[in-house]
């Protein structure tokens, strides 16, 4: 009779890391697809443009240092859909495909590859075409214009390296009077203009492809948090803490800041919350680490939103908060089931 | 002999000890004044003068200079002709001159002219420190010019102001910022490391030898 020996783990759950990838990017599905219904062809494009450059990225960087495929794991698919996901749909497709790269090579491969990476793969991505491309990343277009499955908007289909067209006119013949070209949170910070929460929860504003409806956002990411792919200490500590700062902003000057609420559903927050703050790579993992990281999220993106000169700050916030993650580990061990107080 | 090992300390400082890639000496100018190949070009040209005279200069004095005050000499020789070399292009082009700003004042600060006066000059008779200088001027120069070349091509859409692609060409900003210098530098730092991994590779097989 043979005996094996074995340490433990004994039993695994059959979870692994391309389950996991897999899920949450079937969780993004409806998200795509309510961009797709409201900006047309170009946010499906988009999306499926940045997609594919990231999935090309990943097989050149496998190629160069002789590694088996590492496609099948979903990890540049996901940062893919969610890159393109925070990216205008009026986005030229030729820089689409550059955030991609940039988003697989500086974000993920220079640092080692999957799990290896400090920052936000995603978020790398737009943060290098959003200092390549100033103009291109914050030019807006209307939701729902009426040719949006027949035509790409102009801008989309610009040919590689070259200026994207003035959208202007393209925007006059959709037979839109008063549309100003701004995001909420720049009409909030410009001209103290904010539109009502309906809107907000149907998604007719102006924004990026993936974060128009937050209520969508939200129902995507609570599934993921019930199935347990995402920790849902991160979500519910960023939110929370951009909503009590909020609040408390806006008891103090009600004229002056806007709404909680208002704060929670414009712009990028829903989707860096629950889909990108809660990168397994990037986050810390110590239950004290895990709320602080949260917590520092939703302060920075209301400071950056309220003094800063950017009108949205979740991604800056999310980067930085990302370079915390292992100091946060660091400080905030737990203590060792025996072991005495104050000792780790 | 003499001339086979002199010519070697030239190619020296140009490819093999390149004060850039190989080496990572003078990253304040590499970074900043490389927004175009003209001002890489100049900056390189400048360095190289200084770089040159000083270290002819040093080593003609090597055996005067007391060891005690030793690098506080050289940065007077350096300083020297530094202010030779900022006068000079600022009567030849006071364009150039604010283009470079501060940085042609900075050469004397520059670890690549201090590092080549106390590691080479002072040790060697004039004819092999000046060449070696000199190769390793143009190796800083070469490095420079591979950055700005870069930086102009995408960030201006444009190579020693001569437009490359038209008027619609889209400017990648991020190039003509301070990160495009470490995205650019450290891209060549990537090429050249894969480049002398392979060739070491093949060099390997040709001569049968398991690395």
């Amino acid at each position: 009779m043979s005996m094996e020996l074995r340490t433990s783990p004994h039993q695994h759950s059959g979870r692994d890391v391309p389950t996991i990838m897999r899920n949450v990017v079937y969780a993004m599905l409806p998200i795509c697809a309510f961009s797709v219904w409201q900006f047309g062809l170009s946010a499906a494009a988009l999306i499926l443009v940045v997609t594919a450059s990231c999935l090309v990225a990943e097989r050149i960087n496998n190629l160069i240092r002789g590694t088996s495929s590492s496609l099948s794991d979903w990890s540049a698919t996901i940062t893919g859909v969610i890159l393109a996901l925070t990216l205008p749909p009026s986005f030229p497709l030729w820089m689409g495909a550059v955030s991609g790269f940039a988003a697989i090579w500086l974000g993920k491969s220079l640092f080692g590859g999957l799990g290896q990476n400090p920052f936000n793969p995603a978020l790398v991505g737009r943060a290098f075409v959003q200092a390549a491309f100033p103009t291109a990343i914050s030019t807006w277009v209307p939701a729902f214009s009426s040719q949006r499955f027949n035509e790409f908007i102009p801008t989309s289909l610009t040919a590689p390296f070259m200026t994207p067209p003035d959208i202007a006119l393209w925007v006059k013949q959709q037979g839109i009077d008063a549309f100003t070209g701004a995001t909420p949170l720049a009409r909030w910070k410009f001209e103290n203009i904010t539109p009502s929460s309906m809107d907000f929860l149907t998604g007719h504003i102006t924004a990026s492809a993936g974060e128009t409806s937050a209520i969508l956002i939200l129902l995507c990411g609570l599934y993921l948090a019930a199935r347990k792919f995402l920790d849902w200490r991160i979500p519910v500590a960023v939110l929370g803490s951009a909503m009590l700062l909020a609040w408390v902003f806006h008891l103090a000057q009600p004229l002056r800041y806007p709404t909680p609420s208002f704060v929670l559903l414009s712009g990028g927050l829903m989707l860096g919350a629950w889909f990108m703050a809660t990168d397994m790579a990037t986050s810390p993992v110590t239950p004290r680490g895990i709320w602080l990281y949260g917590a520092l999220i939703g302060i920075l993106t209301v400071v950056i939103r309220y003094f800063g000169g950017l009108t949205e700050g979740v991604m800056y916030a999310i980067l930085i908060a990302n370079a915390t993650a292992s100091l946060l580990d660091q400080f905030n061990q737990p203590r060792i089931l025996g072991g005495k107080r104050g000792k780790s | 002999m003499s001339a086979i090992t002199s010519f070697d300390e030239f190619l020296n400082g140009l490819w093999k000890q390149n004060p850039i890639f190989v080496m990572v000496l003078g990253m304040c100018p590499t970074l900043a004044v490389t927004v175009s190949a003209v001002n890489a070009i100049s900056m390189g040209l400048a360095t190289t003068f200084v770089l040159g005279a000083s270290c002819l200069l040093v080593s003609l004095l090597r055996n005067s200079i007391p060891k005690q005050v030793r690098i506080a000499s050289y940065i007077v020789i350096i300083a020297t002709f530094v202010t030779v070399v900022d006068y000079a292009i600022q009567a030849i082009s006071l364009d150039l001159y604010v283009a470079l700003g501060a940085y042609i004042k900075l050469i004397v600060a520059n670890c690549v002219l201090l590092g080549r006066a106390e590691a080479h000059a002072a040790k060697n008779p004039p004819l092999p420190a000046t060449t070696n200088a000199i190769g390793m001027g143009l190796g800083f120069t070469l490095g420079l010019f591979m950055i700005g070349c870069v930086r102009e091509i995408l960030g201006a859409g444009k190579l020693f102001g001569v437009s490359l692609f038209g008027d619609h060409f889209q400017p990648w900003v991020v190039m003509v910022l301070p990160p495009g210098g470490f995205f650019v530098l450290g891209f060549w730092l990537i090429v050249i490391a894969a480049f002398s991994h392979f060739s070491s590779k093949r060099n390997a097989q040709l001569k049968g030898v398991q690395l």
